[in-house]
């Protein structure tokens, strides 16, 4: 496989109800690298992780996996939804939930293997959720629910993880613990990740590359490449300023081309 | 004591003994499918089914054909019916079931109203609204058997793919879980659960076997399959002490009338429902968090 990237999306267009939401997306991913799929709420970054897993039709353009088509239910991708209501009468343990990442797809009546509960434990060990592999999963806070969804995505063995919104809800300190989770998931699994949030500062310190949604467009690259004002302004049609304060970065409405200020007419418009 | 409670010849009549087996049959069913129509947030199709059931069991008494293959053909053409208007999404899940519900209850008011013609006899409504468990024959028991048997396999072999898609349909998609083939499934094995059901209590009465137990059973344990025995074993609790109050309730008044069995077991599911509610309450005011471990208690499992 030397030479050929983990996914590569070409040239894709992606309508939703006639309308089209996303344009001319060009990115590649590459093994274990740590991408953030950045873009404010609405941006379309749901629908391309849709996209990515054979769940959306595109209008136009490829999505490769190691050079082949990606097809639906790809055993190399593994994906941790935006959000899953444990309802609290759910009968199932963290230890079961995280099996059916293994056997939730297959029909049968076999029984599930003694094999399949140690690749599991061995999953909860290594997201620090084997404390509570016997609990209902419905009892879990947040975070927790969190490591064990992840988990569930990775007991598997994909190559490339794809988590949607993972630290939405998340207080600061459980946001920062997931994301050294998912660092260590990187460095030590060698599992390419594809993380989309709205907010790009807790990733800085461990994001490889960024892929950024905006009006329907997408810019790619290294971070330092991508937040620019040229080239952020350039996605969002209109002048954006990029500003760097103590680490953190700020990306602004500025100016626009008829010379009124966004910021003027819309003092709280902040689009990252 | 024991003479007290139970009267002499209960278990040596025929009648009863096909009754206690018939019930045990259905009650199983409707525990294991139940549990999934309950997770599924599915009641409410389960309990229209139940009305479809209605229309195919007085269409089928109409015809003089078998019951259960009214009950079951009925349920099953429901289940059908609700798929094709969209069963699928949670937003047009009540429509479609509510569609189907007012066909199928005007079907069962024409069928009903026939056969009140014909007969001049209101037997046989009662009989297929509300059961009668008693006059069910032996030779209607091999078909029930081989119905159940089929249902819980049938179950079984969707259990996993069926799970996922309760808990997460997104994820299950995610997975390659075809969520469309295997709600069609599952709602046949609903239809004919229902239709099961039906034959025991009633067509009307066969939701509280379908969703009572699997609800009780679900308020107290955390694992699935510990779910569907419970659920099960309630089921079969609720239906045999139905029977048996119904036998005994022929010797109470000297009449020499009893009651209807049905109204007894869904008085018995009714009161497991609340006791295990109760219990479930005492549980969680006492908040006993399980303790961390790292050997497992059981290495293999159905789920």
């Amino acid at each position: 496989m030397v030479g050929i990237d983990l996914l590569e999306v070409v040239d894709v267009d992606v309508a939703l109800s006639g309308r089209m939401v996303l344009r001319d997306v060009n990115f590649r991913i590459d093994h274990g690298e740590f991408t953030g799929l950045i873009g404010s709420n609405g941006a379309g970054k749901t629908t391309l992780l849709r996209v990515l897993l054979g769940l959306q039709d595109v209008v136009r353009g490829r999505v490769l996996v190691h050079g082949e088509p990606m097809t639906r239910s790809n055993s190399s991708v593994g994906y941790v939804p935006q959000k899953v209501l444990f309802e609290s009468d759910v009968p199932v343990r963290v230890r079961d939930f995280v099996a059916l990442g293994i056997d939730g797809n297959r029909y049968g009546l076999a029984r599930r293997s003694r094999h399949t509960y140690e690749l599991v434990d061995e999953m909860l060990e290594s997201v620090e959720a084997a404390a509570f592999a016997n609990r209902r999963i419905s009892s879990l806070s947040g975070g927790e629910q969190q490591r064990v969804l992840i988990a569930h995505a990775l007991v598997s063995k994909p190559e490339l993880l794809l988590l949607d919104e993972p630290l939405a809800n998340l207080d600061p300190g459980s946001a920062q613990e997931i994301i050294q989770l998912l660092h260590s998931v990187v460095t030590n699994q060698h599992v390419a990740i594809l993380l989309s949030a709205h907010e790009m500062n807790p990733l800085l310190p461990v994001m490889d590359r960024v892929v950024y949604v905006a009006n329907g467009r997408v810019a790619s690259g290294t971070t330092e490449e991508v937040v620019q004002p040229e080239v952020l302004s350039a996605l969002y049609g209109h002048h954006v300023d990029v500003l760097r304060v103590h680490g953190r970065v700020l990306v602004v409405a500025g100016g626009d081309e008829r010379g009124d200020s966004l910021v003027a007419d819309h003092p709280a418009v902040v689009l990252e | 004591m024991v003479r007290w409670i139970l009267e002499p010849g209960l278990f040596s009549n025929g009648t009863v003994r096909t009754a206690l087996l018939l019930g045990a049959l259905v009650s199983v069913v409707s525990g294991v499918v139940g549990i999934f129509t309950v997770l599924r947030g599915q009641s409410f199709a389960g309990h229209a089914l139940t009305d479809v059931a209605t229309a195919g069991g007085s269409g089928a008494a109409l015809a003089s054909l078998s019951p259960l293959l009214g009950f079951v053909g009925g349920g099953v053409i429901g289940a059908g019916a609700m798929d094709a208007i969209g069963v699928q999404r949670v937003k047009d899940r009540d429509v479609a079931t509510g569609v189907v519900l007012g066909a199928a209850t005007g079907l069962s008011a024409l069928f009903l109203y026939l056969i009140t013609l014909q007969t001049s006899t209101t037997g046989s409504t009662q009989s297929i609204l509300f059961g009668s468990i008693f006059t069910v024959g032996p030779s209607t028991l091999p078909d029930v058997a081989l119905l159940s048997v089929v249902v819980l396999v049938g179950v079984m072999v969707i259990r996993r793919p069926l799970l996922m898609g309760s808990i997460s349909p997104e994820l299950a998609a995610a997975r390659g879980v075809r969520l469309r083939m295997v709600g069609i499934a599952f709602m046949v094995m609903l239809a004919a659960a229902v239709g099961l059901s039906a034959i025991a209590i009633g067509s009307i009465l066969s939701t509280a076997l379908l969703i009572g137990p699997p609800a009780s059973a679900l308020k107290v344990v955390s694992r699935l399959s510990h779910a569907v025995v419970l659920a099960s074993v309630l089921g079969v609790m609720a239906t045999w002490l139905g029977i048996v109050f119904a036998y005994d309730s022929y010797y109470w008044f000297g009449s020499g009338r009893g009651l209807p069995v049905s109204f007894f077991v869904v008085a018995d599911v009714l009161v497991e429902f609340v006791a295990v509610n109760l219990v479930a309450r005492r549980r969680r005011l006492r908040v006993v968090e399980e303790p961390a471990t790292t050997a497992m208690p059981e290495q293999v499992g159905w789920i």
